[in-house]
């Protein structure tokens, strides 16, 4: 290792290849007041750069296990994966085509055009990280990073509401654990965990992410930072468009270190704007192209007919793929259904789309494959979230791709389903 | 924050001194670098520069609050718990009160539809004194395209609030307390706000008016000049969101609408490639009119509330905001103001949330309370009319007459012909 490597200041690294040292071993036997003296700077100083490259020569020769330092092997990692924890997004499809929800770790970054519910997303997310870990939460708090002041607590409470409710609604049948769990079950409580910065400009973004390092460390239930937007004070501020990309790549990586040393999710909302390409106008998440490889993950959200859809425009473990979702006054929950069979295990590849008809009626569709290859009868049981409703229904299929479709009543938007009807089964497909 | 001195923030002699020789004066200027640069123009070692810009950061960055601190704030301290109320019932309901303190609201719709009306109403009601349920406050009303109209305002107020204007010297009273400013400019406008700017520090102003934004700059800028003109509104954007922000008060912003064309496309790359077929389709039957002022605008403002006309019923459509599902309440303009036909929103969903619809909007004469009607001869626009007048741009009315009894004449001094509450049939 060379003296250039070391992080010294320019003069002092002049001065020590001046006089010649230019390797680390050349100064491993030195004294203090030789080097000082050799130099012709104070003995402190020579006694802080002979530490440095006791420390840095340390690192290099002291690790026996692994031939470089700081690496790690792929099976270890794939062991840590095996832990990493998600924060669900109360929506079943968007978690399904997530891998179970935003997870720790990374920097996902999500986009969309204005109205679209960057910002509701954005707010359940910091809710549902607090979810107790009775109910498969991470007991976590979140900071909420907001530059644009869309920001409303009367929100945030409603949400917490909701997402109380729905752990109750999901975990009645453990009556006696809800009596202990109530009193840290108030939406106030949810509020308390969620720190608030409101962001003026992007010096103020900068000097912020540069703190959390030492915030996360007072505050140590942490699991997730939300920055609602990144982009808002980048689109306005610069002339400079250089110094921007320049900024942007040092807030990313500082973000990404941080969701790495303290195994919290980063999730950065961004707006979108219209970019020509090919000849025609279409639409671009914002801050340009050298931005977006600053994320792991990249979620857009658009709207596809009458259905609000996340695509996941860039990850590197999971697949490209959208799925529907949708907000409702108690939140982003959705009606959500599942397919079994009974006995287990006969169906699989099943497929359920819902498709909303009017205000109130819906269609579900469902597609399966029967695995079994015995022909014959089969109970299939549809089942939705809300807890006291499913349908049975019992007939013969054959093996093969099975498609049906059923209707539903829906009293009110994101309520309980008065009910749904199963087709008669046919015969045999 | 962000110019706060590093001097002045408590950093060893020593290393502050370094700063301040190498003219890094500012937290600004210092965050804008990374270490590595940092470094070399200090010339000082890697541990020396981290732990400065640590602290730095740390002064820089403002303070938190937790969610529930922020919630109790605004309840305690702020009258009718940060809304202020339109009263319109079903609207207010969607808006968990109203317009909400401290942000952005954003009025969109065709011409003449009523969105000055409802700024009008606004900022009557913001004058109010608190026993009538008001903010008691003064209202700046910035009107840059010259239409305000004082008489529909005390017409507003003696309609919808006759026992307040019926007594002696109250309409002088409310009416003094909206200060209307008219500049002709963008650079006079960058201008006012600075003075409104300190009005406002003093708490003078409760509410903030802006009719409207769109004038002021698409005015301004042709087509060519798109990059400066994003630029500019940048900073009127921020610097707009910033005084709504500090002074807590309600800024209701309203913008106009322009003819989308045909080459914009408001769909991703992705998109295009899976339904190329559905899209042609789309084209076809989607409205052509879309906000003026773009998408970066439409991401800043909070609530965008949009003012349509559908099959000749006039709709307020929640379009954005944070607290509501997207719902359209159908309205009328009378002559107390706008009233919603129906307090129970009708629910919109998929791209309807984001159309802007303009159809049957000539029927605008086609009055609710019956005594109504149009009357054809040839005339053309009254010459006073000023080429931004919204009856030129609808040509079945241009060329209309209106004749009013009972001897007012109300056209075009109410500009809007809601104004009128009785037309007959010459």
């Amino acid at each position: 290792m060379e003296v250039a490597d070391l992080p010294l200041s320019p003069s002092q690294r002049a001065k020590l290849i001046s006089a010649g040292y230019t390797t680390l071993s050349s100064l491993s036997a030195l004294s203090p007041p030789h080097l000082a003296c050799d130099l012709n700077i104070s003995e402190y100083e020579a006694l802080e750069i002979l530490r440095m490259v006791a420390s840095q020569s340390s690192k290099t020769f002291g690790g026996t296990k692994a031939i470089v330092v700081g690496a790690q092997t792929a099976w270890d990692m794939l062991h840590e994966e095996n832990f990493i924890t998600r924060i669900t997004t109360s929506c079943a499809e968007l978690d399904n085509i997530l891998g179970g929800g935003i997870s720790c770790k990374e920097v996902t970054e999500i986009g969309g055009v204005p109205g679209i519910g960057k910002t509701q997303l954005g707010i359940q997310l910091a809710v549902n990280v607090q979810i107790p870990v009775d109910y498969g939460g991470l007991a976590g708090k979140a900071i909420y990073v907001d530059t644009e002041g869309s920001f409303l607590p009367e929100r945030v409470f409603q949400i917490a509401e909701a997402c109380i409710k729905d752990m109750v609604e999901n975990s009645h049948f453990r009556r006696k654990d809800f009596q202990t769990c109530q009193d840290k079950l108030q939406p106030n409580a949810f509020l308390e965990n969620i720190f608030y910065f409101r962001i003026c400009s992007y010096t103020e973004q900068v000097a912020l992410i540069n703190y959390l390092d030492k915030f996360i460390s007072e505050h140590k239930d942490v699991k997730i930072v939300i920055v609602d937007s990144v982009t808002f004070h980048f689109r306005q501020d610069f002339d400079d468009l250089a110094l921007r990309t320049r900024v942007l790549g040092g807030l990313a990586l500082k973000l990404m270190k941080v969701a790495q040393k303290f195994s919290l999710a980063v999730v950065l909302l961004n707006q979108v704007t219209t970019k020509f390409s090919e000849g025609s106008v279409c639409l671009a998440l914002a801050l340009g192209d050298s931005w977006s490889h600053a994320c792991t993950n990249r979620i857009i959200l658009y709207w596809d007919g009458n259905e609000r859809y996340a695509y996941i425009d860039k990850s590197p473990s999971l697949r490209s793929a959208s799925a529907p979702y949708s907000i409702c006054g108690q939140g982003g929950n959705q009606i959500s259904f599942t397919l079994q069979s009974c006995p287990e295990e006969l169906i699989d590849q099943q497929d359920i789309t819902i498709q909303q008809l009017g205000e109130k009626d819906i269609y579900v569709n469902y597609r399966f494959n029967v695995i079994t290859g015995n022909l014959g009868q089969l109970n299939l049981v549809l089942a939705c979230q809300f807890e006291g409703w499913r349908e049975e229904q019992g007939g013969s299929v054959g093996q093969g791709t099975t498609a049906m479709r059923s209707s539903a009543h829906c009293s009110n938007a994101g309520s309980p389903l008065v009910g749904v009807r199963l087709p008669t089964f046919p015969a045999s497909v | 924050m962000a110019n706060k001195l590093i001097s002045e923030m408590g950093l060893p002699k020593a290393i502050a001194n370094i700063f301040a020789a190498r003219n890094i004066l500012t937290a600004k200027d210092a965050l804008s670098l990374a270490e590595f640069e940092l470094m070399e123009l200090l010339d000082v070692g890697l541990a020396e520069v981290n732990a400065a810009v640590a602290h730095i950061s740390e002064m820089a960055c403002p303070p938190y609050q937790t969610a529930l601190s922020l919630m109790e704030e605004r309840v305690r301290s702020e009258c009718l718990s940060g809304h202020l109320p339109t009263r319109l019932k079903g609207l207010d309901n969607a808006l968990c009160g109203g317009i909400p303190f401290g942000t952005l609201t954003e009025l969109v719709g065709p011409a003449g539809i009523g969105k000055s009306q409802f700024c009008l109403k606004l900022a009557l009601l913001a004058a109010l004194p608190s026993s009538y349920g008001g903010l008691n406050g003064r209202v700046i009303y910035i009107d840059t395209e010259s239409k305000f109209s004082s008489r529909r305002l005390i017409e507003i107020g003696v309609q919808s609030f006759p026992e307040i204007f019926h007594e002696a010297g109250m309409a002088q009273e409310m009416a003094g307390r909206i200060l209307v400013l008219q500049p002709a400019s963008l650079a006079e406008f960058t201008e006012s706000l600075q003075q409104i700017k300190l009005s406002l520090l003093q708490r003078q102003a409760k509410l903030l008016i802006i009719d409207s934004m769109a004038a002021l700059v698409s005015g301004e800028y042709e087509r060519d000049f798109r990059a400066s003109r994003q630029h500019s509104l940048g900073w009127h954007i921020s610097s707009i969101k910033s005084l709504a922000e500090f002074s807590r008060i309600p800024v209701v912003v309203t913008n106009q609408v322009r003819t989308q064309s045909s080459d914009e496309s408001h769909q991703y790359p992705f998109q295009v490639q899976n339904n190329d077929e559905s899209m042609k389709d789309h084209g076809r039957v989607e409205s052509h009119l879309v906000a003026a002022l773009g998408i970066f605008w439409a991401h800043a403002v909070t609530i965008r509330l949009v003012f349509e006309c559908n099959l000749g019923q006039r709709f307020i459509k929640v379009a954005k905001s944070p607290l509501s599902p997207s719902l359209a309440f159908p309205f009328v303009v009378t002559s107390s103001g706008i009233s919603l036909l129906s307090d129970d929103g009708i629910e919109v969903m998929g791209p309807e949330i984001c159309a802007i619809h303009c159809q049957g909007h000539n029927d605008l004469i086609n009055f609710k309370q019956g005594e109504v009607v149009m009357i054809q001869s040839e005339r053309s626009t009254p010459s006073h009319c000023g080429p931004e007048h919204p009856y030129q741009r609808h040509p079945r009315v241009s060329s209309t007459k209106l004749v009013l009894c009972e001897g007012r004449c109300h056209y075009p001094a109410s500009q809007k012909l809601a104004g009128v509450d009785k037309i007959s049939l010459l």
